[in-house]
């Protein structure tokens, strides 16, 4: 049972620690002890498509292995394969040294493989307990279920990874990383080998994510070994061990942290030149598009600001601190009890997002499958969705009018799909959002609030989305951008809003100021 | 489009159209009667009645919900239109009478679903009660029967050869493929049926579109009520018993999802016509009546049952 033994001592305060002489150490005893995971030549392959083309991994015993590639690369495909989901073409696959064939899910975790999910597996109405031993609830002799341990086991569990959880509080009641806690301590049942961790922190705080690599570094401390998802590449240094890198289903490099700078790894990644991170481009400030005042109700107190013509204006601040509230109050997704909202000069009544587009402001919301996409229908519709009345004079499709937009933005934001019929659920995530974004694009809104714009997507396809914003900037368009992602915050906005407990506590400059800066605001500290 | 993508697309379509066409081929061959000209114009025109009813059906199937009170509109539709033709009012106010009487029971139903929030299965159950027991009250219980030549030739008549039913059925399901498939209608349809949220997001007065969709299934439901009528020369308050679940029947095998967001009016055509040709079969063979249901139950759950399997694999 390594689960509820792991140590909240060793969490403390070793987040940023960079084991550099146990790395050598770790390379002498290769050839002494098996490696974790040893995959050969792993190929599978869909109709069409080759997601993977003999591709090798190995994974050591205590290290934190970071997989790095673009959506479609084939890291989500390669863990499937570990997990059970699926089965490989061909290739071995060897665990601590012994060859096994994963028959399914169910024998990759009596293996000792556990794997996370970007998307949570819990079940909202049942508590952090009860998610935790799903399954496998302990019971009393007449096989009911044993609560009092149930919640003294999972309560250990939780305390193990240094987080303080009530486990019987429903997980729907808990905040999005608290959720995140209860999903590792679940995979922590039993003889934990491998653990498989897909973006973990793309929806955390950076005091959260503090908190899950103290917890991870608990966990490598006693030999699991992790393998770690992740498009935030600052996390790289932070966390890892080595990392691997995939392109278009292949093998590309395997490199100890530090051996290679960050602009190396985008290198590897996307196989050209990033010339930067963020390639904002600031245009001239040009009049009001939209003026947002007492903004009440909910979470939100007093919420005041306004945006203008080329500009970007970031919005943060911790979750929870009433962000993605704004957004939804000023699009008419969630119409706010109290609050003027005036558009370009005009006073806006919005009681429904038409209300918002009809207006020319836009909202690209924050979960695209839930939100921003119609997955089971084609590029095309969903590209036309918000243009439909435009595209539809007298209430009859413009078939080659619906056609030719959809051309254009799949062009213009080179969308990557074998077809404008292909339905949006099997593009990849980047590919997803380009679509979600090039729906506002086709709408020609003036203005677009976009929470989370390049929330789990490949670096390359930010990019794209970054630049997509320069250009709507640049042709006098308004952005509201929410991000938790500060270097984003500080690399594409203006000007900077954060926000505190429902209030905005604090406006900047972004051209001076730094993360630390924006994070103490967002945290209530002085500055 | 790639041909493998209008493959793929249509694959299902095709594969009920297989079905039918090997269901067909096996009653021919086990039947001599059954591949002659007056029997499967009689199969046209008995599976005109669900086949209409269908249509209205697929609409709201792909936008997420279902209707159970078609069977009901049926009858109270009925009642209606027959008292409205023996008042005497023309023919041309009568039919307006009982397809408005079926469009204010989609309105109701929409209504509940959208504003009052109710979950469609309860609201159109409730109607299903409702318009039932008003049919029922409006007529005292008893068949309203007996109208001018010229109304019944709604369902005696033939044109060029082709009875009427069967040529009103082809009207509706012409209409209905246009608006499903041409207008921002049928589009928003499929939206909200595929992503409700997302399409409110999008702009899409949701809730006024999904009040529609119930409204035209009301519309269909009067509309196969005419036909039910000019045939049985009457209008009975228990008529359209069980109606729905022939219509939902043959908008599942015809395979439109029941949750939504995908589905067509062909597929459904042809699975009205796979439950209009088994019924049909089934009588030629001399099958009972109670055997039959069982044949016609454990045919729904295999079609439906082939098509998740063949969805399953890939991705």
């Amino acid at each position: 049972m390594i689960g509820p033994r792991v140590g909240a001592a060793k969490s403390r305060g070793t987040a940023a620690r960079r084991p550099g002489g146990e790395r050598v150490k770790g390379d002498e005893d290769e050839a002494a002890a098996p490696p974790a995971l040893r995959m050969r030549g792993i190929r599978k392959s869909f109709p069409g498509v080759i997601a993977l083309d003999a591709v090798d991994l190995e994974v050591r015993q205590g290290e934190v292995h970071v997989l790095l590639g673009e959506n479609g690369a084939g890291k989500s495909t390669l863990m499937k394969i570990l997990s059970g989901a699926i089965r490989s073409d061909a290739g071995e696959i060897e665990l601590v040294g012994r060859r096994v064939e994963i028959e399914g899910p169910a024998h990759a975790e009596a293996l000792g493989i556990r794997i996370i999910y970007q998307e949570f597996n819990l079940v909202p109405q049942l508590s952090a307990a009860e998610n935790i031993f799903l399954g496998k609830e302990p019971t009393h002799r007449l096989g009911l279920v044993d609560r009092k341990r149930l919640n003294r086991d999972a309560a250990r569990r939780l305390e193990g990874l240094g987080v303080r959880i009530d486990p019987a509080r429903p997980v729907q009641e808990l905040g999005v990383a608290q959720q995140q806690m209860v999903e590792v301590a679940k995979a922590l049942h039993g003889d934990v080998r491998l653990l498989i961790m897909d973006e973990p922190t793309s929806a955390l705080t950076a005091s959260e994510i503090d908190a899950l690599f103290a917890a991870i570094q608990g966990l490598t401390a006693q030999g699991v070994a992790v393998v770690y998802i992740s498009h935030r590449l600052e996390e790289v240094e932070r966390i890892g061990t080595r990392v691997t890198v995939l392109r278009d289903g292949k093998h590309v490099a395997t490199h100890r942290v530090g051996e290679v700078s960050l602009a190396g790894l985008i290198r590897l990644m996307a196989n050209r030149e990033l010339k930067e991170h963020y390639p904002k481009r600031r245009v001239p400030r040009g009049e009001e598009l939209l003026r947002v005042e007492g903004l009440r109700g909910g979470l939100l107190h007093d919420v005041a600001f306004s945006l203008h013509r080329g500009e970007v204006v970031g919005l943060t601040g911790l979750l929870g601190a009433g962000r993605t509230e704004v957004a939804r109050a000023i699009t008419g997704a969630e119409p706010p009890a109290e609050g003027r909202v005036t558009i370009k000069g005009k006073a806006a009544l919005l009681r429904a997002p038409r209300d918002a587009i009809r207006r020319g402001v836009g909202f690209l919301p924050e979960d695209r499958k839930t939100q921003g996409l119609v997955l089971g229908r084609s590029v095309t519709e969903n590209l036309a969705l918000p243009s439909t009345p435009r595209l539809s004079p007298f209430g009859w499709m413009d078939g080659a009018a619906e056609a030719a937009l959809a051309a254009r933005e799949v062009q213009d934001l080179r969308i990557r799909t074998p077809s404008l019929e292909q339905k949006v659920v099997y593009l990849s995530g980047g590919n997803q959002q380009k679509v979600v974004l090039g729906k506002w694009l086709a709408a020609e809104m003036d203005v677009l609030v976009m929470d989370e714009p390049t929330r789990g997507i490949d670096v390359a396809a930010k990019v794209e989305i970054y630049e997509e914003m320069n250009r709507l900037t640049a042709k006098g368009a308004g952005i509201l951008m929410i991000s938790s992602e500060l270097p984003e915050l500080l690399g594409m906005s203006d000007r900077i809003l954060v926000m505190r407990r429902g209030r905005i506590v604090a406006e900047m400059d972004a051209a001076g100021v730094s993360q630390e800066q924006v994070l103490r605001a967002a945290l209530g500290q002085p500055a | 489009m790639s041909s493998a993508a209008w493959l793929a697309n249509k694959g299902r379509q095709i594969g009920t159209l297989l079905g039918l066409l090997l269901l067909g081929g096996l009653l021919s061959i086990l039947s001599p009667y059954f591949l002659t000209v007056s029997n499967l114009t009689n199969v046209l025109e008995q599976t005109a009645i669900n086949a209409v009813i269908a249509a209205g059906m697929t609409f709201v199937i792909i936008s997420g919900g279902i209707d159970l009170s078609v069977g009901s509109i049926v009858a109270f539709s009925g009642v209606l239109l027959a008292s409205a033709l023996q008042a005497p009012l023309p023919a041309p106010i009568a039919l307006a009478i009982g397809v408005a009487a079926g469009a204010s029971c989609g309105l109701v139903n929409g209504l509940l679903i959208t504003r009052g929030r109710l979950p469609p299965f309860i609201a159109t159950l409730g109607m299903m009660s409702v318009a039932r027991g008003a049919a029922l009250v409006f007529t005292e219980g008893r068949p309203v029967s007996g109208f001018e030549p010229g109304f019944r030739s709604l369902a005696t008549g033939r044109v060029l050869g082709i009875p009427t039913p069967v040529l009103a059925a082809a009207v509706v399901y012409l209409l209905a493929q246009l608006l499903l498939t041409r207008t921002r209608f049928g589009r928003y349809v499929y939206a909200i049926g595929g992503n409700e949220e997302a399409t409110r997001l999008s702009g899409v007065a949701v809730r006024f579109h999904k009040t529609m969709v119930y409204v035209l299934s009301g519309v269909t439901s009067a509309l196969a009520c005419v036909l039910l009528t000019a045939r049985l020369n009457s209008a009975q308050p228990i008529a359209g018993m069980m109606y729905e679940l022939d219509a939902i029947a043959a908008t599942v095998i015809g395979g439109t999802s029941l949750l939504g967001g995908s589905g067509s009016l062909g597929g459904t055509l042809v699975g009205a016509l796979i439950m209009g040709v088994l019924r049909n079969g089934l009588n030629l063979l001399g099958v009972s009546s109670f055997l039959q249901q069982i044949v016609i139950g454990v045919v729904i759950i295999v079609a439906v049952l082939v098509d998740s399997m063949l969805k399953r694999p890939g991705r």
